[in-house]
């Protein structure tokens, strides 16, 4: 995934004279075709987040069109005064791509997972959010990217992922569903959308529940007309994060739903990362069973939840 | 460290002293401000504004403008006075600082006031946005220069020296950094707080073309902002000033480094400073 989205800024630069990349001491050889094509469009900048946020606005002003990438603990929570300053206030299109979003780089430890990001993001006015579940998601988003006016968070699974969305023609802002349920919904975001669809199929199989599975790849602005269509249409929900639960993304759908005026709401439940530092290595899906997001977990969830 | 004796000796001409009657009018139509930090600045700004770059206030956003950041947005007074002067808004509006609807806050806003090129206050921020306008004028072709302002206590932030580097790195020689070093942060004494010193060597260490002046000398400033380029070295200027300057119960106390009231007295004493009675 995070392959694609890096091709896909190369793809855009080659069409678009104003995109530039910049990157914090990345590993050898990224995007080396991107810097052997357009070398003066190509920054690999030391450690150094905070003045490549800064880097990046002064030359949005200028009508650059710079894509940032490091891992996203550093691009988020080092530089969240730049991000919210330099980047927010003044509105820049400024592409701040995040790899390892979640618990990718689990055996590295909490310094590494990015479990808040989509939390700190969310919180600063005029930033969109993106996070793909798939490759093929990830290419379509990130080739619309270029059309945006503002800033962008883009939030990479760990690559690999299998392909879901392959049927649809993903677009930044639009909800999709992979499957329709009766009156039961997962809603998801990332990676997540993988583990629901899984849980959906043992609840089909196993319990005879038809569940359905929602995905929101854009976080931040939310699909409005999607959410109220699917709070019409489901009784009960739960969203699924690889995020903390405080002020992520089933936080998001909690706000829009407080505002919501239709008869018969629906009940949500958000599920997510419980708001603790990880004490554990190993690989991302173990920590995912450590955290109770496994399908097994989340389709007990639903059964618990359609019960109560 | 330099002793303080040339810049507290230096005498105000009439041009300066407007300009800081122009803060005056910010500073009591507000009721407050960062009167210390905008007073040590004026001569700064006013030779750039003057005598080194180019800008047209009718097209305050022109591709082939100089750019200038005034990353110790605290001092934004002084900016404020500069811009009205030159007619990149209107002096009446100087009054209205810091009130509801004003256009003029205690930090300066790019969207908000025609000429501000970025939204300042959090320190630190704006040497990299200039070395992002600097790289762009390379790529675009373009040979505008950014000017870069920051304060002493501001370059104690560590991506200061990030940028720094940077700049080096990059070989911007259309890029120039100011310190308007009063020697004054907001607790006390810069010396004391977290001394910069040995700052030339400093910056000469990251690779600048540094220079040291009286920042209240306008000959001195002129000189050296007008000095021609003779390497790609990214330059940095030293401007030894005072806090407060041009108002003697303010120089060098930091008491006057804000303001959120001014007694009678007060205001009595800083109009005698700028000729009102």
């Amino acid at each position: 995934m995070r392959q694609t989205c890096l091709n896909t800024v190369f793809e855009l630069a080659k069409k678009n004279k104003k995109v530039v990349f910049i990157g914090s001491d990345l590993g050898p050889g990224v995007l080396d075709s991107f810097k052997k094509k357009f070398p003066n469009r190509f920054f690999m900048e030391g450690v150094a987040e905070q003045s490549i946020i800064g880097m990046a606005a002064g030359m949005a002003f200028d009508k650059f069109r710079p894509y940032v990438n490091t891992i996203a603990t550093f691009i988020t929570r080092r530089c969240y005064e730049q991000v919210a300053i330099d980047v927010c206030l003044h509105n820049l299109p400024v592409t701040l791509i995040g790899n390892g979003g979640g618990l990718v780089y689990a055996p590295l430890g909490p310094t590494h997972q990015a479990t808040e990001d989509i939390s700190i993001i969310r919180a600063l006015p005029n930033i969109s959010i993106i996070s793909p579940c798939d490759a093929h998601e990830m290419k379509h988003l990130m080739e619309q990217s270029i059309n945006l006016k503002g800033p962008l968070y883009v939030r990479i699974a760990r690559g690999g992922e299998e392909i879901v969305t392959k049927k649809f023609k993903p677009k930044i802002g639009k909800g999709i569903y992979l499957k329709n349920g009766s009156k039961y919904c997962f809603l998801t975001t990332g990676i997540t959308c993988q583990i629901a669809l899984k849980a959906s199929e043992y609840l089909k199989t196993k319990k005879k529940i038809d569940c359905g599975v929602a995905h929101l790849s854009t976080i931040k602005p939310l699909d409005n007309n999607f959410l109220k269509q699917l709070m019409k249409k489901y009784n009960k929900i739960i969203t699924i994060e690889e995020n903390f639960i405080s002020g992520g993304f089933g936080s998001s759908i909690l706000e829009y739903a407080s505002d919501l005026h239709i008869k018969n709401k629906p009940i949500i439940k958000i599920t997510g990362l419980k708001n603790s530092f990880i004490k554990k290595y190993g690989t991302q899906q173990e920590l995912l069973d450590h955290s109770n997001l496994g399908y097994m977990d989340l389709a007990k969830k639903m059964v618990k939840f359609i019960k109560e | 460290m330099r002793k303080l004796k040339s810049e507290l000796k230096i005498k105000l001409d009439r041009r300066s002293i407007y300009l800081r009657s122009l803060v005056v009018k910010c500073l009591f139509g507000g009721g407050r401000g960062h009167m210390g930090s905008a007073m040590s600045l004026i001569e700064i700004l006013r030779v750039i504004y003057d005598k080194v770059i180019k800008f047209n206030p009718k097209k305050p956003y022109d591709i082939q403008r100089d750019r200038v950041i005034l990353s110790k947005g605290h001092g934004c007074l002084a900016l404020y006075a500069i811009l009205a002067d030159k007619g990149f808004f209107s002096k009446k509006k100087l009054s209205t600082s810091s009130k509801f609807n004003s256009i003029l806050g205690g930090h300066p806003e790019r969207d908000k006031v025609p000429g501000v090129e970025a939204s300042t206050g959090a320190l630190g921020h704006g040497p990299a946005i200039g070395l992002g306008m600097a790289i762009a004028a390379r790529l675009n072709n373009l040979n505008y220069k950014t000017f870069v302002i920051v304060g002493d206590g501001e370059i104690n932030e560590g991506s200061f020296w990030e940028t720094a580097m940077m700049a080096s790195k990059h070989k911007l020689r259309n890029y120039h950094i100011l310190v308007d070093y009063n020697k004054i942060q907001s607790y006390g004494p810069v010396k004391e707080v977290l001394d910069l010193e040995p700052l030339k060597d400093k910056l000469n260490s990251f690779g600048f073309e540094v220079s040291q002046v009286n920042g209240h000398d306008v000959k001195q400033l002129t000189n050296v902002l007008m000095k021609k380029n003779k390497n790609t070295k990214p330059k940095a200027t030293i401007c030894h000033t005072v806090k407060g300057k041009g108002f003697y119960f303010a120089e060098g106390n930091p008491f006057w480094h804000h303001k959120n009231f001014f007694t009678d007295k007060e205001k009595n004493l800083i109009n005698s400073c700028i000729g009102e009675r």
